[in-house]
């Protein structure tokens, strides 16, 4: 058979244990666990730390607190994406930020070159001193608790501590890439495997299963979230990926705020959008969209799947597309060119998925 | 585990005679370097396939792949079951998750293909290369 790999950003792990769709539905209702250890940490320390937080990335800041985390962007001086990345302030002269493992290196260089104030902030690429696992899903409370005296029930989506799991110092922070309750470690090393062994057994009676790359980003997509090197890259802006949540113009200077300013009052021609498919035929990455001529008489234009994929607890097939903004209402038909056939499809409001509180 | 009485193509399909019409499938194999199934794209019944022609998809969650006629003939038959549960093709490929039954053309095309045990060898081949 012809088969044909969908490419994953880069990243050569595990795409499944048991199956893509029985490791889904587990971190769905039970909970999953996932070896993110390819992520990467880069520190920065100092006086002039969160100056240059605040100059390389898109969201505030400064408005964390010690344990706060929050989603933000690495931009270039055209507001778009050299990266996404997560910031964790630890300390007020002290940040960790966790990016993608494929950008690791470009993310370090990128801040060390806009690392030029008077007294330089101390840089760090740390990668190579972390490993990362992430527990995810309903059940991901109940089983940590069982490893760690750390009071995690009370920390915050968005917040973290320090403390043992299984007798390991961790980072332990209350965040996740699947659109459920969860966790993600952050320890040395050498402990990676009495992390892992540790969870799967502490929740093996829960339904804990190991997931893969294949789960991790059905989960993702089915939570609406973005995809280095799909949804956004060095030629989407911030806007344009429909990120103004993480942009906060009126914090002061940073990189890309001036292209993002200018672009904000010309204004943005294509936007980020989700979509269903209206029969069976699934949307894949990189499949053509042309908008289905209407009484408003669009004219049919061009753009291309940017992640699409079958949502396995949705039970429906999804994707994620730049559109023409006028476009890109909930409700507009479209059309993705699947084989010899153009497939109907509908733009709906993301995310796909939202967990019940 | 690969039935004996089937024939198998390098392209990990199998087809298994009773006089003229030839029943197709995907192997155990082939199943499994795809995962979950989630949809199947079959003929229509009248359509005429060729030997090695594409004749239509197989889709897992994270690829999509075509699958080639093993001989050449008149589709008879599909299986319409794979329509609401594709799935089977992973539970029982070998049999109740048939994809179409074929007229054969020329009956002659079948002995060109492997039989169980180069098949079993060839799959093991692939293996090998696999975990290396």
């Amino acid at each position: 058979m012809g088969a044909k790999m969908v490419d994953f950003g880069g990243w050569d792990m595990p795409v499944e244990y048991s199956g893509i769709v029985g490791e889904h539905l587990a971190t769905r209702t039970a909970a999953g666990l996932f070896d993110v250890s390819h992520m990467g940490e880069i520190e920065v320390r100092g006086p002039r730390a969160l100056d240059l937080v605040q100059r390389v990335t898109s969201n505030n800041a400064a408005k964390l607190a010690d344990g706060q985390a929050q989603y933000s962007g690495l931009l270039t001086s055209a507001g778009t994406f050299v990266d996404d990345l997560l910031v964790h302030r630890i300390a007020p002269l002290h940040y960790l930020l966790c990016v993608n493992a494929s950008n690791q290196d470009k993310d370090f260089e990128y801040i060390r070159d806009h690392n030029n104030f008077g007294a330089h902030a101390e840089l760090e690429n740390a990668g190579a001193r972390y490993s990362q696992i992430a527990i995810q899903g309903p059940k991901a409370l109940g089983i940590l608790a069982r490893l760690t005296p750390a009071p995690i029930a009370a920390l915050k989506y968005y917040h973290f501590a320090f403390g043992e799991v299984d007798g390991v110092h961790c980072l332990i922070a209350r965040t996740g890439y699947t659109g459920e309750d969860g966790f993600e470690l952050y320890f040395s090393p050498e402990f990676s495997e009495r992390i892992w062994n540790g969870l799967l057994q502490a929740g093996h009676a829960d339904g804990l299963i190991p997931c893969g790359l294949g789960a991790r980003n059905t989960l993702r997509l089915e939570a609406g979230m973005c995809l280095y090197g799909h949804e956004i890259d060095d030629t989407t802006t911030v806007w344009e990926a429909n990120l103004s949540w993480i942009c906060k113009i009126d914090k002061g200077d940073f990189l890309g705020r001036d292209a993002l300013i200018a672009q904000k009052q010309t204004g943005i021609e294509r936007i980020l959008a989700g979509f269903e498919m209206q029969d069976r035929l699934i949307a894949r990455d990189g499949y053509v969209v042309s908008i289905a001529r209407g009484p408003s008489s669009i004219a049919p234009a061009a753009g291309r799947v940017t992640s699409g994929s079958p949502a396995p607890f949705l039970k429906k097939n999804i994707g994620m597309a730049y559109v023409p903004v006028q476009a890109s209402t909930a409700g507009t038909k479209i059309q993705i060119g699947i084989r010899s056939t153009q497939a109907p499809a509908v733009i709906v409001p993301l995310p796909f998925y939202k967990r019940a509180k | 585990m690969y039935p004996s009485d089937y024939r198998y193509t390098k392209e990990h399909e199998w087809v298994h005679v009773e006089g003229h019409t030839g029943t197709v499938g995907i192997t155990s194999y082939a199943q499994h370097e795809l995962g979950d199934v989630v949809f199947v794209e079959l003929p229509k019944v009248g359509t005429k396939l060729e030997a090695g022609a594409s004749f239509g998809t197989v889709e897992s969650v994270k690829a999509v792949s075509d699958i080639y006629a093993p001989v050449s003939g008149e589709v008879t038959e599909v299986n319409s079951s794979l329509k609401d549960a594709p799935e089977i093709l992973n539970t029982d490929p070998h049999g109740q998750a048939w994809l179409i039954k074929v007229k054969l053309a020329n009956p002659a095309e079948v002995s060109k293909l492997m039989d169980a045990a180069a098949y079993e060898a060839y799959v093991a081949e692939k293996e090998k290369d696999h975990s290396a």
